[in-house]
């Protein structure tokens, strides 16, 4: 499980691995490489793993972020699973829409909604 | 003539030394009045030039230093980010936003400073950017 330094916090909630970040900013690269690392840790041993990542209070993040955002998704697919990505900054967001990455993650309104579609 | 205000910091290849210096030139941006989404802009574009420069071009190396300039004036704020490696060639970089290239983890930092300043200039080497957000720019446009 991740340590008290991992900037962010893992949980279940019924089914589905929720995480959330601790801090506002995303941009450190150690910091990315950890939050990147954690999930991966709570996904590898999961079958067909459900998870959630809520964005709530995230003010900025770097490309590394959603390069790490990518490869969670890359590592959660190979599971036969499912990522939701959830709360979403208006700005943050209209960096998934330049990059286009909007097209390949499923982002809801609210955590709420995200739980509900998976399938 | 308007007056200017100019900085200049010089830091180690050290992204907590790079976080500090976003900090501070997000709050003389803001100081200086320029808007919330301007702000954001200004800031993702200098992360994303800090982190080209410290991780690409000196390669984490702690003896070689990233030049940073500011100036803000009544109609723009220009960031100048120099690091000390052999410099790249920011036309060569395949465009992410094609479908073969979304999946890739990488290679989004140049896009995202085009789309976010008015103007991105490389130096010739290609060590050195100049980021330059004028007050009445719109940008991004999605």
């Amino acid at each position: 499980m991740p340590s008290k330094e991992s900037p962010v916090v893992i949980e279940p909630v019924g089914e589905v691995i929720s995480v959330r970040f601790v801090d506002r900013n995303i941009l450190e690269e150690s910091s990315i490489q950890r939050f990147a690392s954690d999930i991966s840790a709570v996904v590898e041993p999961s079958t067909r793993p459900k998870v959630l990542i809520d964005f709530e209070n995230v003010e900025h993040l770097s490309s590394a972020a959603l390069g790490a955002l990518i490869t969670i998704n890359n590592r959660v697919k190979a599971k036969g699973g499912q990522l939701r990505l959830a709360n979403i900054d208006s700005k943050i967001f209209e960096v998934f829409v330049i990059t286009r990455l909007n097209q390949l993650f499923q982002i809801h309104q609210d955590a709420e909604q995200a739980i509900a579609s998976f399938r | 003539m308007a007056k200017t205000l100019e900085q200049k910091l010089v830091i180690r290849s050290d992204r907590s030394e790079a976080a500090d210096v976003e900090e501070k030139i997000t709050e003389l941006a803001r100081q200086a009045g320029f808007r919330d989404s301007a702000v954001f802009a200004i800031r993702l574009a200098l992360d994303e030039a800090l982190a080209n420069a410290i991780h690409h071009g000196n390669r984490e190396d702690p003896a070689k230093k990233v030049t940073i300039q500011v100036a803000i004036d009544d109609e723009k704020l220009v960031l100048t980010v120099a690091d000390e490696g052999a410099g790249f060639k920011p036309c060569q970089i395949p465009d992410p936003t094609i479908e073969e290239n979304l999946e890739r983890p990488n290679g989004r930092g140049v896009m995202l400073m085009r789309a976010y300043m008015t103007e991105v200039n490389f130096n010739e080497v290609g060590n050195q950017v100049t980021l330059i957000k004028r007050r009445d720019c719109d940008l991004p446009t999605c």
